[in-house]
């Protein structure tokens, strides 16, 4: 093995990026909007707002799905997120990827236009019971129905269409997936599993009733006029985050093996910490330990100290919680360099993602260190005086970055840190 | 033997047979012959095997806990802390806080009585979406999002249990449970973790579960007959509700703390193919050279029921002329966990040196004494796994 990280395993590097959100297609235009402050947060206009608190979303529009459910749509952005990241590292042949797949699936259930069409088969106008739509659930045209809601199948046609190695594994981490499924990618290849490895973080979850569950917990921004204003992280007057849309993909490979085929080197994927929190299941330890911890855990995983890291993208979801949480372990992490490493939130234009934020904020991580420029917390007018933090304020800004962390804390205690670096330790 | 060895210390066995490895052996081998445990009447036409009858309080201690959790979270986070009890982990805050855990999982459970409201009045509804917007802000549970989310389950244990190393939850089905497995064993053997939980649940005793699989023509409809039996009739899941989880460590871990390792998981595999007929023999043939069981084998089938891939299987594990289970006729299908609960029937089989009897007249006693136990699990739609569990 010739290229090995300070703990003596295979050095694991990125050399295909994707990226679709609600800004747009692929890294050129994000990137552009991105850096340029622009949000992508908007009026839903998929479905009736009738009675909703909050009419806001990061909804992804201009990719059709048919029929409109969550796991289409999280399909349809996976498919081109991936086929942008494979494209770009150039790796294997057409639908034959040399290694497996790593997925961030948001959790599938029936629709309420399915359980719809259901009832309607059931012929009754009144006293619909489950015991009822199970009598006529056998009919033939539920059969696409069954499948297109199977947990695995996402996973199977991504398979298939990529022709990855092996069972696809489908994680859900909530709103730490994308950094799961990244760090699962990482553990194969330096397990020596695999010599590459397509990781897929997706999310089409913009429906009533995920935007209702969110609501009644209290988690989203009801500040809905201008839709673009009411993500800022950072703030004093954030008030919840902005459910969004999109999708990202990394190719992972060896250094060795991206070396052997000639392939350009993105950056380095360095080091990944993650840890459960048994506090709550949505609200995080106030004392941050289990965040402290998680980035402890990935800068020693990385073999670095607090000192290398120019940067923090942050999860930053714009929650009263959230950024309290994140600035406590950052600032007992960094000590007093906190309050002077740029710490932003794509997620001011880009809305929270869930499943898929990990990847995405990711690449977007990767693109900042190789464009060297951070892209801006947006909506930053009223600064919290609890957070004294530099968030790059609405205006991106040029800066050398070669060690950037990106966060992902989501419920159900997941905390997932990664490292990531221009060249090798 | 090997200090990278991953072996089993500790099972979390909750099923419709009884509750832990000893219940289970001792409804497997009952005087007189193996009875089925089986509702047949609450989603009928589809019967399912119901969960034993729990004291949750035994180890999901807080009330309050047990309103935050829906069954099917319920069912796992009480087989998760029977697994660490067993292991002589549970309550070991030096031990939790590097246990990884690895959850398969499937989605939580609805309000049954909810949608059914709503979809009563739909048709009647002046303004069909809006009426849905607004019985759905005004009578969904804020809580009950937390016992839909399939992380969540992670989320219980890691709160009622105090597992904080990691948590990760896989989905996609009987697949998810192989790779769950699969993950834990490769990151022992790669140096990446000691300590691992590893397992999941399942919860067919609510009225969406049997739903979404007969859209699928998946289940058996009608009178029971065991996986074999059944297929002469065109075959089908009998689904259950069912909770497994393993502690799984490398062999130096477990001796470290003298932990007795009750089995030792040899080889885990896992695949998949477009199951065009032989696709997933193809599979299970390089599986099966991976891991050549030798002297004292048997097979512990994971086969769904649903008829070609069970038909498929049943004649490749036919063909290897050992004695097989197809468990599925006594735990019924558990979809994410099953696999789990199969490794869990296999470590407490060859520990033991014997196998148990045979489920239906179609299956092979084994007089002789069990060494290992291959173990297979081939997905109702999708996936193929199968794993050696060898002596300890």
């Amino acid at each position: 093995m010739a290229h090995t990280d300070s703990h003596g395993r295979p050095i694991v590097v990125v050399t295909g990026m994707g990226v679709l959100t609600s800004l747009g297609e692929g890294q050129r235009d994000n990137w552009a909007k991105l850096t340029g402050g622009i949000s992508g947060i908007k009026r839903i206009s998929r479905f009736p707002l009738d009675h909703m608190r909050t009419t806001i979303a990061g909804t992804v529009d201009f990719v059709p799905a048919d029929p409109f459910c969550a796991p289409e749509l999280s399909q349809r952005l996976a498919d081109r997120a991936a086929e942008e990241a494979i494209a770009e590292a150039g790796i294997g042949t057409k639908g034959n990827f040399p290694g497996p797949l790593f997925l961030a699936l948001p959790p599938v259930e029936i629709e309420w236009p399915q359980r719809q069409a259901l009832a309607a088969a059931t012929g009754r106008n009144d006293g619909v019971s489950y015991a009822d739509l199970i009598a006529v659930a056998d009919q033939p045209q539920f059969r696409d129905t069954y499948r297109r809601f199977l947990f695995a199948s996402v996973g199977e046609h991504l398979a298939d269409r990529f022709g990855t190695r092996g069972n696809p594994i489908a994680t859900s981490t909530a709103c730490a997936s994308g950094g799961t499924a990244i760090q699962l990618a990482v553990e194969s290849i330096r397990a020596g599993l695999s010599d590459a490895a397509l990781v897929v973080g997706t999310d089409a979850s913009v429906n009533p009733e995920s935007l209702i569950r969110f609501s009644l917990l209290s988690a989203l921004s009801t500040r809905n006029d201008p839709p673009e204003g009411a993500s800022r992280p950072f703030s004093k007057d954030r008030d919840g985050f902005v459910m969004a849309e999109g999708a990202g993909a990394l190719v992972l490979e060896s250094m060795d093996h991206a070396l052997a085929r000639g392939a350009r080197i993105l950056g380095v994927l360095a080091g990944c910490g993650e840890r459960a929190d048994a506090f709550h299941r949505t609200r995080s330890s106030p004392d941050g330990k289990p965040v402290i911890a998680c980035l402890h855990a990935a800068l020693a995983d990385a073999g670095i100290g607090p000192e290398a890291v120019d940067y923090i993208n942050a999860h930053g979801t714009s929650t009263p919680e959230n950024e309290r949480m994140e600035w406590l372990a950052v600032s007992t992490v960094f000590g007093d360099r906190a309050g002077s490493i740029p710490i932003s939130s794509n997620k001011s234009m880009i809305g929270h993602t869930l499943t898929a934020a990990g990847t995405i904020e990711a690449v977007f991580s990767l693109l900042t260190i190789r464009n060297g420029r951070i892209p801006p917390t947006i909506n930053y007018h009223d600064p919290d005086p609890a957070l004294p933090v530099d968030c790059v304020p609405n205006v991106a800004r040029d800066a050398q970055v070669s060690c950037a962390i990106s966060n992902s804390f989501g419920f159900g205690g997941q905390n997932v840190c990664l490292v990531m670096r221009a060249e090798p330790v | 033997m090997h200090e990278r060895d991953a072996v089993i210390t500790g099972i979390g066995l909750i099923s419709c047979l009884g509750e832990g490895p000893d219940a289970h052996r001792a409804a497997l081998d009952a005087p007189g012959g193996f009875a089925p445990v089986v509702d047949g009447t609450s989603y009928a036409p589809y019967p399912v095997h119901p969960i034993v009858e729990l004291a949750w309080d035994k180890q999901i201690p807080k009330r309050q806990d047990q309103r935050q959790m829906e069954a099917w979270q319920r069912i796992g986070t009480y087989a998760a802390g029977a697994a660490l009890e067993h292991a002589g982990v549970k309550g070991n805050a030096e031990l939790l806080s590097r246990t990884h855990m690895i959850v398969a999982a499937g989605g939580g459970e609805r309000d049954a009585a909810v949608d059914a409201a709503i979809l009563s009045g739909l048709p009647k509804a002046e303004n069909p979406a809006a009426f849905l917007n607004e019985r759905l802000l005004t009578d969904l549970r804020p809580t009950l999002f937390l016992a839909q989310l399939s992380n969540l389950l992670a989320g219980n244990i890691s709160i009622v249990h105090g597992v904080v190393g990691s948590s990760r939850t896989f989905m996609g089905e009987e697949g998810a449970g192989v790779d769950a497995v699969r993950t834990a064993v490769a990151r022992i053997r790669a140096g990446q973790g000691e300590l691992f939980l590893v397992g999941g649940s399942h919860n067919a005793q609510r009225p969406e579960t049997p739903m979404h699989y007969a859209m699928g023509h998946a289940l058996l409809a009608g009178e029971f007959a065991p996986v074999r039996a059944r297929q002469q009739g065109g075959g089908g899941m009998v689904l259950s509700a069912l909770g497994c989880f393993l502690v799984i460590e490398s062999r130096a871990h477990a001796e470290a703390r003298g932990a007795t390792a009750i089995a030792r998981i040899a080889a885990v595999e896992s695949d998949r193919c477009n199951r065009s007929p032989g696709a997933a023999t193809a599979n299970a043939q390089r599986q099966l050279a991976a891991m050549m069981p030798g002297e004292g084998a048997a097979v512990l089938s994971g086969a769904s029921g649903v008829a070609a891939p069970t038909q498929e299987e049943l004649a490749f594990l036919d063909g290897l002329g050992l004695p097989t289970r197809a468990t599925a006729t006594a735990l019924g299908h558990s979809m994410e966990p099953s696999f789990v609960a199969n490794l869990a029937l296999a470590a407490d089989a060859v520990s033991r040196g014997s196998l148990f009897a045979p489920l239906e007249p179609g299956e092979a006693a084994m007089p002789g004494t069990l060494s290992q136990a291959l173990v297979t699990a081939w997905g109702h739609w999708r996936g193929e796994g199968m794993a050696l569990v060898t002596k300890a």
